[in-house]
């Protein structure tokens, strides 16, 4: 009650007013900023300027194009891009899956050719052409705070592993395509990977997985990589046929050679 | 006589006048073994026994076998709060909260490995020397016998923890038993009490993989063993060795001290391996649910070749009569292994029958001497590295940038063409050999020195051979093929006539060889020319 009294006796102070105001401000300002530090990850990071956009073009025209079409709406050989979105170049692009390096299975991860104001006009162009799922700013992907590790593993476990393997280290798919290994990708493609489904890859869209359960995903994929070796020295984590590999050679390899060693000293 | 030498004496006679043994330890400490670092893979499978009844006991104590479900609240922070089976719950328990825990279960899953593959490998040596022959075949079908439990002890062994790959596991296991015809489904039903993966599946495999396989192992084991020492050990030709006597070293001291120090070796290669190198990391598969799957589940290496059996079939099904007929599973999972290991366990009898020979052998035989059977047994291992090598088709793929349907297609050409390839190849290598034999014997040994004759003509120095390398290489019998007589001297048609030729046809194959240097031809070489 004194408390109470206490605070009543300032409601009436002439800074009474602003304080409210300010106070009030950061409150839905900070709460503001939690809540979309979230959904934010798939909003335009930044306004596209109509520059960007012109650049993108150019760097379109002259380096995708002759698959992809002048006006991005694709060819026999390559999908059209209207619709995509910023993510799915920031992903192909900032891989440097795209441009391909030659007309095989799949694209394959290699160091990017465009820099990341140059991938960041591609993305903006294609963007323009039509709405889709935007780039992610990997900075607001705070997955260590939002993410929880157990939930990831067992949604990893559910809709990934099939592909990349239990330890996310990759695996074969039909024809020579593959699921790509996952260690060291960093979240913001992973992120993208999951809402655009590149190559083979199914889309999870937010309502099949959402924001937060993507970010426990890539937590625990995370977990996963700086996991110590806690058996010793892993086999490649692919199972047993690294393991049995080394029980043969290693293991049967040097008791025949002790054995060798035991018969031949008896003479 | 000393102090101690009185007490020693005097416990030794205690025991001596109630047992009598030392008149049977007497005999038997002396017993003869030949020496021959082959003759020690067996060795090695017994010993991995041995630690894996110890590791395993050692793993029983903190193991529930149960899969009744439970949050999982140790110290493995990634599954914190998951739910699993009690089963899953305490190896990973086993794995990080009990001490050496993870150390036991790395040691008793490398130990399974070693185990198999030293049975693998003495089972080579076994068939490839011939020692399976009279009076050993009743050895041969009891090793058989032992790999075949092997193979199914380890699979129950490794499918217990309940993690993500060894339900795959026992998934592919439900899988084979429903493809058995018309009876498959009930059975499924009966071994996991309903429907996949129910309650009682661990519980069940747990009681038969710690009880009645070790138990059976143990029985087997013992008297695979009591009929080596019954029969005696077998040993390679040499000179003074023949079919009657045993070249060798006396159990005591010579064996206890070998075996002894062989025994703490391998002990000491399986702990190395798992104390340093990491193998099933369960904690990473996470608990089983039929829901989910992982990229890349294997069996362990010797079920392999009949996964990759499996991933090279054709999908091919029939509906007959109600049933459904799976042959995708039934061919390369029940049919193909049945023929295998029956024809696996049939072979002494099958070579005794198609050579006509019915005596005793002690004395090994070199693989090129018996070329058919080192070619069948190049056959049979092809055929085993052909699915072997299917089974981890999705791995090559991955790791040599291939395409898993094309090493597919190349498997399942490969199982028809490779295995006989590899026969007529390894026949031809056999009667090289033994050409290369004859030439060493009536020619000597290539020396590399040239020397000019006063003519002008070079001529390579050979040297003479020992004369114990002479016996070692041509003391052994050869092969030979039964004529087949169609008529008796009365010149009545002999009964069974079409498997007389059959028989006469397989001998005469089986007896395909270089002819082997004789005393005579040697002896005019030496006398003649050069």
């Amino acid at each position: 009650m004194t408390s109470f009294a206490r605070v009543s006796k300032y409601r009436r102070h002439k800074f009474a007013g602003p304080v409210l105001v300010v106070a009030a401000l950061l409150t839905i300002g900070s709460a503001f900023s939690i809540a979309s530090a979230l959904p934010s990850a798939t909003k335009m990071t930044a306004g596209a300027t109509s520059t960007q956009i012109a650049e993108g073009k150019k760097i379109f025209a002259a380096g995708c194009s002759s698959c992809h079409g002048l006006n991005a709406e694709g060819s026999s050989i390559a999908p059209a891009l209207i619709g995509v979105g910023g993510a799915s170049v920031d992903f192909q692009v900032g891989t440097g899956r795209m441009p391909m390096a030659d007309m095989s299975q799949q694209a394959q991860r290699k160091p990017p050719k465009y820099n990341a104001e140059e991938t960041a006009a591609l993305a903006a162009y294609v963007a323009s052409l039509a709405p889709g799922p935007s780039a992610v700013d990997g900075a607001n992907l705070n997955y260590e705070r939002d993410g929880n590790t157990a939930q990831g593993g067992e949604l990893f476990r559910t809709n990934c592993a099939m592909c990349h393997n239990f330890a996310a280290q990759g695996g074969a798919l039909s024809q020579g395509k593959y699921a790509p290994t996952l260690m060291g990708v960093e979240p913001k493609y992973m992120y993208e990977a999951m809402i655009t489904g590149p190559q083979s890859m199914p889309k999870f869209s937010d309502k099949t997985i959402t924001p937060a359960e993507k970010l426990s995903i890539i937590k625990w994929i995370k977990a996963a990589q700086n996991e110590p070796a806690l058996g010793g020295a892993t086999t490649g984590r692919v199972g047993p046929v690294t393991e049995g590999l080394l029980a043969w050679l290693l293991g049967l390899g040097s008791l025949i050679g002790v054995a060798v060693w035991l018969a031949a000293k008896a003479r | 006589m000393s102090q101690k030498e009185r007490i020693a004496g005097g416990v030794a006679n205690y025991i001596d006048e109630r047992t009598g043994a030392a008149k049977w330890l007497n005999k038997n400490l002396k017993k003869v073994f030949p020496d021959h670092w082959s003759f020690m893979l067996g060795e090695v499978a017994l010993y991995s026994f041995i630690i894996l009844l110890l590791s395993g006991t050692f793993l029983t104590f903190w193991f529930d076998p149960s899969q009744r479900d439970v949050i999982y609240n140790g110290s493995y922070m990634p599954l914190q709060h998951v739910q699993m089976s009690a089963a899953y719950a305490s190896t990973l328990h086993i794995s990080f909260d009990v001490r050496g825990g993870l150390l036991m279960r790395q040691i008793h899953h490398w130990a399974a490995l070693l185990f198999m593959a030293a049975i693998i490998a003495h089972l080579l040596r076994v068939f490839f020397t011939g020692a399976f022959r009279k009076p050993r075949e009743a050895n041969w079908l009891i090793g058989v016998g032992l790999v075949t439990l092997g193979i199914v002890e380890g699979f129950l062994g490794y499918s217990l923890p309940d993690d993500l790959l060894s339900g795959t596991g026992i998934r592919i296991a439900e899988a084979i038993l429903q493809a058995i015809p018309v009876v498959g489904s009930y059975i499924a039903f009966f071994a996991f009490g309903g429907a996949f993966p129910g309650h009682v599946f661990i519980p069940r495999i747990y009681t038969v993989h710690v009880l009645l396989l070790p138990g059976a192992f143990l029985a087997l084991i013992t008297i695979h063993l009591m009929l080596v020492w019954y029969q005696k050990h077998t040993q390679y030709p040499g000179p003074g060795r023949t079919e009657k006597n045993v070249v060798g070293y006396p159990l005591m001291p010579v064996y206890m001290a070998k075996a002894g120090g062989f025994f703490g070796i391998v002990f000491g290669v399986t702990a190395f391996l798992g104390a340093v190198a990491s193998i099933n990391p369960i904690w990473l598969y996470g608990p089983y649910t039929p829901g989910q799957i992982s990229a890349g589940s294997q069996p362990d290496f010797y079920m392999g070749w009949l996964d990759g059996l499996v991933r090279m079939s054709p999908p091919i099904e029939t509906h007959a009569f109600g049933h459904t007929i799976s042959w995708n599973i039934l061919i390369p999972g029940l049919i193909v292994p049945g023929i295998l290991f029956t024809g696996m366990a049939l072979y002494p009898f099958i070579e005794s029958y198609i050579s006509g020979d019915k005596r005793e052998h002690h004395l090994l035989d070199r693989p090129r001497n018996v070329p058919n059977r080192t070619a069948l047994g190049a056959m049979s291992l092809t055929f085993m590295m052909v699915s072997l090598i299917n089974g981890g088709n999705d791995l090559i793929a991955t790791h040599f940038h291939l395409s898993i349907n094309q090493i597919m297609w190349m498997s399942r050409i490969g199982i028809f063409v490779l295995p006989p390839l590899a026969f007529v190849i390894t026949k031809r290598i056999c009667l090289s050999l033994q050409r290369a034999d004859r030439d060493l014997v009536l020619h000597g040994r290539e020396t590399g020195r040239l020397v000019m004759l006063p003519h002008g003509e070079f001529v390579e120095v050979h040297e003479p051979i020992s004369a114990e390398k002479a016996w070692t290489l041509t003391s052994h019998e050869q092969p030979r093929a039964i004529p087949n007589v169609s008529e008796d001297v009365n010149g009545v048609a002999k009964p069974k006539a079409v498997r007389n030729k059959l028989r006469s046809r397989m001998s005469v194959a089986n007896a395909e060889q270089a002819p082997a240097a004789t005393a005579t031809e040697a002896k005019e070489l030496e006398g003649g020319h050069h």
